[in-house]
């Protein structure tokens, strides 16, 4: 069966995002995309060194990839505006990651900076992702806004809690036509799979393969959890049913 | 409210006697906890959670882990100016020190940004003693302008400015601020600062909260380690970033540990703050604050500083000078503290990684 996973006009080989945050060193990111056959790579403008050769992250990405900046640093809808067009300029393509965050404590999104910030830069022509907290109107209106997808948090960022907005998320799916991937929180593959077997259509991991103790033998896994819970959505699985529907004890006195 | 009303409510608190009715299965269910208060956090700094502090240590490598990653925020100080009108005993720069006083022209500014630049650092600490006559924030206005052709992230460590003069320094391109309180407990805190504008006890107290009001990006704080009761100093240092993250959420608050080092006159530490009660403020702090930024300084040696990789620490400094024209000047000064870990930056480097760290250089700029 044909499952074509488009975003920004372009198909997409795979539906694990990686951050590349995180990591014990910037030279082992190829093998990381490579184990995990990833082909969007979030990359933090501000993190991006572009005077040292070495340490500049996008030396370290292969061509093939899309590239994804993100605001990452960005306290409103301005900021993050104005990284998204010093990335671009830069020649990191028109793929924007949108995190709006003002909230040192527990780093949760700014959803209404964040809407604002999509408006402006969907209109410029960018192609938006904004992280989010997981709330329906917030979707709705990102949608509306010009979003190419969102991406509600499962956790918050670097917790490794796995799905706990599972229900929002659901809700998300189910009624924003738009692809919902799922960001930040995941810490384990099988937690990747219950993403992708809810529906999601694709999730972004960094904490859980960065801090591994093998983050290329990670990535594999998560690449490889994704695709499992992917086939399974596919395949019509989790619908566990409630009730029976063989036999019709309380209305089969109504005949067929 | 300001910070000193928090200080008030500890001032008279008995330490001894809440530390005395800790139990080990107290100490194990704060450890065990994913958040804890502020009570919590004092019981980690007690002698019995001491006993405790390899499983202390577990935990905080873990949410260091998560929170921060395999990396380590590099950057160095670069001092500007050693003149000082304060009379602070236990400081080099102790107006009432006999030592060569000096202050950079633009020139020599621009020679030392070149030299460290040339190192790869990305991040820098702009540093004068505490003298607003030779050192106005003109002047440090023109040094920021240089040190922006060299660097993304300009921090400033200089005497208490009020909030509009922040504000014209972060307008001039500083993100970040860091001033330590040196000493918590009021009373010492008058014997120790002698004279000067220093010696306003409530007005050092309420300065950091004036450059988060500012809108500087990141603030850091801290206890100079062995002025009082470690266990004291440590406890309000954490309470006041608890106090300035609360309130100021968009302000990325952290935290130094710095213990007093020999220095230019004759004041002595009055408390040994060792290397294992040192770990145990970090890994307390990181369990209180899990998000918020841990710094180790040259301070520190190299052998306690390659140990604490992985403890908790999230930003080193590295190549660092105390001295005006430490970088670039034959005719230096004399630095405010004596180092204690003088790799360059290429060892650092080295070094991190061999830890299985990676050392980042650069993570922030002004957009």
């Amino acid at each position: 069966m044909e499952d074509k996973f488009i975003i920004g006009g372009k198909e997409l080989s795979s539906r694990l995002f990686i951050g590349t945050g995180k990591f014990p060193s910037n030279r082992i990111i190829p093998q990381v995309i490579k184990s995990s056959a990833a082909h969007v790579v979030t990359v933090a403008l501000r993190r991006i060194d572009f005077d040292s050769k070495e340490e500049n992250m996008l030396n370290h990405i292969p061509k093939d990839c899309i590239l994804m900046p993100n605001t990452s640093g960005a306290r409103n809808a301005d900021e993050a505006v104005r990284i998204a067009k010093i990335a671009r300029a830069a020649g990191c393509g028109n793929w924007i990651k949108i995190e709006v965050i003002s909230d040192n404590k527990y780093l949760l999104p700014d959803n209404f900076e964040t809407i604002k910030a999509t408006e402006m830069l969907a209109k410029d022509g960018f192609v938006v992702l904004p992280y989010m907290s997981p709330d329906l109107m917030a979707a709705k209106r990102l949608k509306d806004a010009g979003a190419s997808a969102v991406m509600p948090l499962g956790a918050p960022i670097g917790t490794n809690k796995g799905l706990k907005t599972k229900e929002l998320v659901k809700i998300l799916i189910d009624e924003i036509d738009l692809p919902v991937i799922v960001d930040a929180g995941l810490g384990r593959p099988s937690e990747a799979t219950e993403a992708m077997e809810m529906g999601a259509a694709a999730v972004l991991v960094n904490t859980a393969i960065a801090t591994s103790d093998d983050p290329i033998s990670m990535a594999e896994a998560f690449g490889l959890a994704v695709i499992a819970g992917r086939k399974a959505y596919l395949s019509g699985a989790g619908a566990v049913k409630e009730f029976a529907e063989a036999s019709s004890p309380l209305t089969g006195f109504l005949g067929a | 409210m300001s910070f000193y009303q928090k200080y008030l409510e500890y001032r008279d608190f008995d330490f001894e006697q809440f530390h005395n009715k800790l139990t080990d299965d107290y100490i194990l269910s704060i450890i065990n906890k994913d958040r804890i208060n502020e009570l919590d956090f004092l019981a980690l700094l007690s002698d019995k959670a001491g006993e405790y502090l390899e499983i202390m240590a577990q935990k905080s490598k873990k949410l260091t882990l998560q929170h921060f990653g395999k990396v380590i925020f590099l950057y160095t100080p670069i001092y500007v100016a050693n003149h000082c009108v304060n009379q602070c005993i236990y400081c080099g720069f102790n107006i009432s020190n006999n030592i060569v006083r000096k202050k950079l022209t633009m020139d020599e500014v621009e020679k030392e940004a070149k030299i460290i630049s040339d190192t790869g650092l990305k991040h820098i600490l702009l540093l004068t003693g505490e003298s607003r006559i030779h050192s106005p924030v003109d002047y440090i206005k023109d040094c920021v302008m240089i040190l922006k052709k060299y660097f993304t992230s300009i921090a400033i460590e200089i005497y208490t400015l009020e909030t509009d003069e922040y504000r014209e320094l972060v307008e001039a391109g500083v993100d970040g601020f860091t001033m330590y309180q040196e000493v918590y407990n009021e009373d010492i805190y008058k014997e120790l600062h002698l004279k000067g504008p220093k010696r306003n006890y409530i007005n050092r107290i309420d300065t950091p909260e004036r450059a988060c009001m500012a809108g500087m990006r990141s603030v850091n704080i801290g206890a100079l380690l062995g002025l009082d009761d470690w266990i004291r100093e440590a406890f309000l240092t954490g309470l006041h970033a608890d106090y300035l993250q609360n309130k100021y959420p968009d302000t990325e608050i952290s935290v130094s540990v710095p213990r007093i080092r020999p220095h230019n006159g004759e004041f002595q530490p009055k408390v040994n703050v060792d290397d294992k009660s040192l770990v145990q403020i970090m890994l307390a702090f990181r369990l209180f604050m899990p998000r918020a930024g841990i710094t180790i300084s040259t301070r520190e040696s190299s052998e306690f500083r390659d140990n604490l990789i992985g403890l908790g620490v999230t930003k080193m400094s590295a190549g660092s000078s105390t001295e005006v024209g430490g970088h670039a000047l034959d005719s230096k000064s004399e630095g405010q503290f004596d180092i204690s870990d003088t790799r360059n930056v290429e060892q650092m480097k080295d070094l991190i990684y061999s830890k299985g760290y990676q050392p980042v250089f650069k993570d922030w700029q002004e957009i």
